[in-house]
């Protein structure tokens, strides 16, 4: 009983969680439009994309690992929704464990390596461009994304639960207001421009160079899943960063869900606005910023936050 | 109307395929996608790689390097997929259709289904052909 109202509450959230990302990657594409000084596209245009996408025919490449290359969508959507489940719970229900943000961390790497499972068994030389350059970004945006998280779980008595946090930020004010939460703010807000991957480290698809990338031979829903998993991504990965720095308010209440949503707004709009102002970095350049200054600041900032500043 | 035909309609992702072209209608082709004419509020964006693609706009006389390479990408692109001929070259031959290197037209290779004619057409009536065309698809 317990395991089919689980089930059930998965795929009512992918649902929820699907819609709501369609919309918001509509603003950000909305938003990129008037930037450009254009029209841009109608609301429905996401929700369009991806019942086309559910109707045309999907091929499968002849020359690669046929299991993994169907399976690996769908891993990258299971993930994302599972992370957007459980930063629900947190908001809505109050309910967490101890280590729900060491979760987080684990599951919202697994999109992008659904991403590489997915194009490494294409056999596409295309492709394997693609993967290895996904590789790269991930690990190079992933130590000063640990290192954003890490500043406000010390400052919240160094604990790894989500709702500690919050509580922490109820009583004392939020995160971003000091120092050291100014400088893990802008550290997150970049490294989550890469989680996402949005245009200064969009290299693993970069369209002008290697044609899609590691999705060059996906065609068809399976396309579509990996479209839905980083419209689900632009949902989660802001409001972990409002849970963690802007004090992320509980969407019990209408005027709480107001706040939170007004929040989670301002983030989707600075990364809307990092995509807009700056052109694709290079591999390496992308390695020696992430590895280079931001995580020599990450460090700068845990150490202010250990004397408390 | 399915409701899959219907977005179909609405997001058309555009995939360009130079079969041996004089790079006049290629330029046309990218002056259509920049800001000034805006063809993402039709939801029309370009595609990385034709796997990704329901619209072939083709260019060229199909010259007969190019025959192959032209079905292959057909074959690539998922269906249901509409193949635009841009140009009077690709449309009939124009002035190349007594050339020693002509294989084409276009729809003596892969079946076509919007013929935009001009050497180059603008950008306004390619835009213009595109939109007649999805008006009469059903």
């Amino acid at each position: 009983m317990n395991m089919i109202y689980i089930f059930g509450f998965f795929i009512l959230s992918f649902f929820v969680l699907s819609i709501i990302g369609l919309f918001v990657s509509w603003i950000d594409r909305k938003l990129t439009a008037r930037i450009q000084w254009r029209v841009g596209p109608p609301w429905y245009q996401n929700f369009a994309d991806i019942i086309k996408l559910s109707g045309k025919e999907v091929l499968i490449s002849e020359n690669g690992n046929k299991f993994m290359f169907v399976f690996a969508p769908i891993l990258g959507v299971i993930s994302a929704t599972i992370c957007g489940t459980v930063i629900f719970f947190v908001l809505k229900k109050n309910f967490g464990f101890g280590g729900d943000l060491i979760l987080l961390v684990y599951l919202l790497i697994i999109p992008s390596l659904s991403i590489i499972l997915g194009g490494s068994s294409s056999g596409n030389v295309l492709a394997s461009v693609g993967i290895s350059r996904e590789l790269k970004l991930l690990l190079s945006y992933e130590l000063p994304f640990i290192c954003g998280i890490i500043i406000p779980a010390i400052k919240s008595g160094s604990t790894t639960s989500l709702i500690e946090i919050i509580k922490h930020q109820q009583i004392y004010g939020s995160n971003i207001f000091s120092l050291s939460g100014i400088i893990g703010f802008i550290i997150i807000l970049i490294s989550s421009c890469g989680k996402v991957g949005v245009v200064p480290f969009d290299l693993a698809e970069a369209e002008t160079e290697i044609a899609g990338g590691a999705l060059i031979e996906y065609s068809g829903i399976l396309l579509g899943f990996y479209k839905l998993a980083k419209s689900i991504l632009f949902v989660v990965v802001p409001s972990f960063i409002v849970i963690l720095y802007l004090g992320g308010s509980a969407i019990n209440s209408f005027s709480g869900f107001l706040i939170f949503v007004v929040k989670y707004l301002i983030v989707l709009i600075l990364i809307t606005l990092i995509r807009n102002t700056n052109p694709r970095l290079r591999i390496d350049q992308v390695f020696k910023f992430f590895w280079g200054w931001l995580t020599l600041i990450g460090i700068l900032g845990i150490l202010f936050t250990l004397s408390g500043v | 109307m399915s409701l899959k035909l219907k977005a179909l309609k609405k997001s058309l992702w555009v995939y360009h395929v130079s079969g041996g072209s004089c790079n006049n209608c290629d330029i046309e082709i990218l002056d259509l996608l920049t800001p000034r004419f805006d063809v993402e509020r039709f939801g029309i964006i370009l595609a990385a790689s034709p796997r990704h693609a329901d619209v072939l706009l083709c260019t060229g006389i199909v010259n007969k390097k190019c025959v192959e390479r032209v079905k292959e990408v057909y074959q690539q692109t998922p269906k249901p997929c509409v193949v635009v001929a841009v140009g009077t070259c690709s449309c009939s031959g124009g002035i190349f259709r007594d050339g020693y290197q002509m294989a084409g037209p276009l729809d003596k290779i892969i079946p076509v289904d919007v013929y935009i004619p001009g050497c180059p057409p603008k950008p306004e009536s390619i835009i213009a052909g595109i939109v007649k065309f999805l008006k009469e698809l059903k």
